[in-house]
């Protein structure tokens, strides 16, 4: 909307003042700074998830136990068959954490604790969140979950060593004490009980600010695509976050207190576990891409200089990806001995998610499409995101079909399906709201060429190091293996030449973060021009302390 | 004699035609050895003729954008926001093409995951032939095979071990009434003391699960302790072994040979040193081995299987490496 069609927050500059550092940065109630502090844990919980998927292809380059052993023995002293066995664990144990990790501790707080929390109220034209405390309080227990998680992977978890090594999916009997005997698995258990509260009480914040405090004018079909992405994804969570607790709970009664939910032997069932956890696992993955498809969606328009095409369509697809994301979990169970017609209902189920996915990838096109686009880095990124997750999505068509997923599950042919439509379609995301979003929340300028040099870093890199596990998978190559046979040694050679190239990518991305750091180039309230219509460019960058005292007033026919 | 019978069949072992193991560099996936798989090959390529030019399709819009409609090219961007028509079209195409891929895919599903009832295969082949409906008799013994039917099912049971196979066949007992069962251990545990010559490198195993080739097998899975998985890759199958259930499934070889698959559920440190290794060997090759395995020389059972004869396959299929 126009820029002269709001009120300018101008009034309170003068009296801009924020709390002392202490209060201000422990004790925030303000979305702005806890969006800040979201973002930075993202990037510390990002580096200790980017590193363990580091040791892992460092590991995978090579046939054999290479470098998981050369550990062992140099760190941990061991020596002869027992460092073997160690390592083994230790590899298991990474790839459990790599996941956790990035899913719960970057992922999600990148997305939604940091870009929602920044961007939610200044877009619906909001003073702050409905509950500020609460908010903080989300926060925190989003740290102390971290926290708790990396010092499970240091206490014994089985007789090989420390840390849970069942995979970020935790099955018992694996996650059992008949699997892990160590207190490692019921840290973790109590850090993701942790965590889900945290996301419980930060989805409740999002959807009663998102229903309560749009500005005066702002109907739910004039709200921008963002936050429409951040009200769904808030419903998933809500719902979905809750049966994870009770699959979670259970494992923990098993484990500590006699309980017998998934021990068969007295007359629980494994396979329930699967169902809870999917069950929550599945609107998961909805959370951690429809945060990204409204980013998109922003970036697109305004480097198009084009309103969001077909504007209702966006939001209820999203809408509909959710609700039917919520009816399709055992898709990812159809070698568990299901019965054949309960398979085929999910097949039918899983495939049609793809009709309300596709109107967004063609919508976006449609978007551009007579546009006047420019190709600054956002859009790179937004371009990138859009060829990418198509990728990732049509791969995820072909393991809807049960028949072909009986070949397919545990192997890196599903590996290769998430990691292209997470790494290159969420991250790829998340660094197109980073690059879209830095100079109005930090108020200084970004290098370009760092940023540019970045994404073709990083889509090369990517893309070497993910594209051959669809051959690895087609080929037989299963999941959370430390070695293989050597019939597949050269595509995951390629894919660790990828792993490296990413490396380098990663450090331009610091290095352009110094740069901006040090040069101190002062940003503007609109850096993008005529294309970025929502109310956060209507503010300064950054935007005062506290914002939208008195309400805009939104008065255009809607549709961004 | 034992001895001289390990020399003669490591002599004479016979390799596979084809290679039912991983290949260096593949593409694909590798060869079918059942009718199962071969569908899954064809469904497969079926798959990739949709989704490449669909990926392809947005790969030129967005090019096409790119060099078109930037800033340079079109200074003044258009203003529209909806179409109706395109919307319908982008609505409804992929619908019918999900219906497309759907036509397909159920019946493979159904044809994998139901054990064909025997009788009503060997009944139906009969009426076939005997109403002369030459055409439709061809298309049903692609599927089914009336005269492994005839012989009945080899099951076989499969129980995943912290750390290699149980293999049990209920059906096949000495004169004391004792099951043939065997514990299958894999030739390589990623140890020092791995062997260096005993097969492919972490896919053999000491005593190898035999079937008969030709015949339809109907495996079950089970699990002493924590969730596996059983498959085999060249046949199209993946059945997990969990604690407390057994599920069942079916497959039907007709080429003799060695088959390779590994276990397919994370189960502990030594999930990728369990692996499976099948060897499908003629009817009397097979009963042989079933006599030896009983009396408890499991090595000169396993070395009367080191060298398959071969027979001539009675499959329309060859290895269809896609």
């Amino acid at each position: 909307m126009p820029m002269d069609e709001v009120a300018l927050d101008h009034a309170h500059d003068a009296h801009d003042h924020k709390p002392g550092f202490f209060t201000r940065w422990l004790f925030s109630t303000n979305h702005k700074d806890i969006g800040t502090l979201y973002l930075v844990f993202a990037m510390i919980a990002g580096i200790v998830g980017y590193t363990l998927s580091g040791l892992i292809r460092w590991e995978l380059a090579q046939p054999g136990i290479g470098p998981m052993l050369w550990i062992q023995t140099q760190f941990f002293g061991l020596e002869g068959d027992a460092a073997v066995q160690h390592a083994k664990h230790f590899y298991n144990m990474v790839i459990t954490y790599h996941g956790l990790v990035m899913i719960f501790f970057m992922v999600m707080p990148a997305l939604i604790g940091g870009f929602g929390n920044w961007f939610v109220p200044l877009m619906i034209g909001a003073p702050d969140m409905a509950f500020p405390r609460m908010n903080n309080i989300s926060f925190w227990l989003t740290v102390a979950a971290f926290v708790l998680a990396c010092i499970s992977m240091s206490i014994p978890g089985g007789s090989a060593g420390n840390g849970f090594a069942g995979g970020w999916v935790l099955y018992p009997p694996l996650s059992s004490t008949t699997g892990h005997p160590g207190p490692a698995m019921d840290l973790l258990i109590l850090s993701l009980h942790t965590a889900g509260i945290a996301s419980i009480l930060g989805a409740i914040n999002f959807i009663v600010t998102i229903l309560n405090m749009r500005a005066p004018g702002m109907t739910m079909h004039k709200m921008p695509l963002f936050a429409w992405g951040v009200l769904v994804t808030a419903v998933l969570l809500l719902l979905s976050l809750p049966v994870l607790a009770a699959a979670l709970t259970m494992l923990l009664t098993d484990r500590n207190f006699g309980s017998q939910f998934f021990n068969p032997a007295g007359g629980g069932d494994p396979i329930m576990f699967q169902h809870l956890f999917w069950f929550f696992g599945h609107p998961e993955v909805y959370i951690m891409i429809l945060p990204a498809f409204g980013i998109i969606s922003h970036i697109v328009s305004t480097f198009s200089k084009k309103p969001i095409f077909g504007y209702l369509g966006m939001a209820y697809a999203m809408v509909s990806i959710g609700v039917i994301g919520f009816v399709v979990w055992a898709h990812h169970m159809y070698t568990v001995g299901m019965d054949v017609d309960l398979k085929a209902y999910f097949v039918a189920a899983t495939m049609v998610i793809a009709v309300p996915t596709g109107i967004k990838i063609f919508s976006w096109i449609a978007t551009m499409w007579g546009g006047s686009i420019e190709f600054k880095v956002p859009m790179l990124w937004a371009i990138g995101f859009i060829f990418l997750f198509t990728v990732g999505g049509v791969t995820g068509v072909v393991l809807a079909n049960a028949g072909i997923d009986h070949t397919l599950h545990d192997t890196y042919y599903v590996v290769a399906h998430f990691h292209y439509v997470l790494s290159l379609g969420a991250v790829f995301g998340l660094f197109a709201g980073w690059y879209y979003w830095f100079e109005k929340m930090f108020g200084i300028k970004y290098n370009g060429f760092l940023g540019g040099l970045h994404f073709w870093l990083m889509f090369i890199g990517s893309n070497v190091l993910f594209f051959p596990q669809h051959f690895l998978g087609l080929q037989g190559m299963p999941r959370r293996y430390i070695d293989y046979a050597d019939g597949f040694a050269t595509w995951h050679h390629w894919s660790s030449i990828g792993y490296a190239i990413t490396m380098v990518a990663t450090l331009v991305f610091f290095v352009g973060l110094a740069e901006a750091m040090i040069r101190r180039r002062k940003g503007v309230a609109n850096p993008w021009g005529e294309g970025a219509t929502t109310l956060e460019w209507t503010l300064p960058s950054p935007p005062p302390f506290h914002q939208f005292n008195e309400l805009p007033h939104v008065t255009t026919k809607g549709g961004h | 004699m034992r001895h001289i019978l390990a020399a003669l069949s490591a002599a004479l072992f016979a390799a596979p035609a084809f290679a039912f193991e991983p290949t260096d560099g593949a593409l694909g996936m590798q060869p079918a050895a059942t009718r199962i798989a071969e569908r899954i090959h064809i469904f497969h390529t079926f798959l990739l003729w949709i989704i490449i030019p669909i990926t392809i399709f947005v790969l030129i819009l967005l090019l096409w954008v790119i060099v078109f409609h930037n800033k340079r090219a079109n200074p003044t961007p258009r203003k529209f926001s909806h179409n109706t028509l395109i919307e319908v079209i982008w609505t409804v195409v992929p619908a019918l093409i999900l219906v497309a891929i759907a036509s397909q895919s159920f019946p493979n599903l159904y044809y994998q995951d139901v054990p064909p009832n025997l009788q009503m295969v060997q009944d139906k082949a009969k009426t076939l032939l005997a109403d002369g409906k030459s055409a439709e008799y061809e298309r049903f013994v692609k599927e089914y095979n009336p005269d492994a039917a005839a012989k009945g099912f080899v099951n076989v049971k499969a129980q995943g071990n912290q750390w290699n196979w149980t293999y049990t066949y209920p059906d096949i007992t000495d004169e004391g009434g004792n099951v043939l069962e065997f514990v299958s251990n894999p030739r390589h545990v990623g140890l020092e003391s791995d062997p260096t010559d005993a097969g492919p490198r972490n896919l053999s195993v000491d005593y190898p699960m035999v079937v008969p080739a030709g015949r339809y097998i109907r495996y079950y899975t089970a699990a002493a302790d924590v969730i596996h998985s059983f498959a085999v890759p060249a046949f199209g199958i993946k059945t997990d072994a969990v604690p407390g259930r057994l599920n069942e499934g079916w497959f039907l070889v007709e080429q003799p040979g060695v088959y390779y698959g590994q276990c397919s559920e994370l189960c502990g440190v030594n999930h990728a040193y369990m692996p499976i290794e099948v060897r499908v060997v003629p009817q009397e090759q097979f009963d042989r081995w079933a006599q030896l395995m009983l009396t408890g020389d499991y090595d000169a059972a396993t070395a009367s299987v080191q060298n398959i004869a071969s027979i001539e396959p009675a499959t329309k299929f060859a290895a269809i490496s896609k």
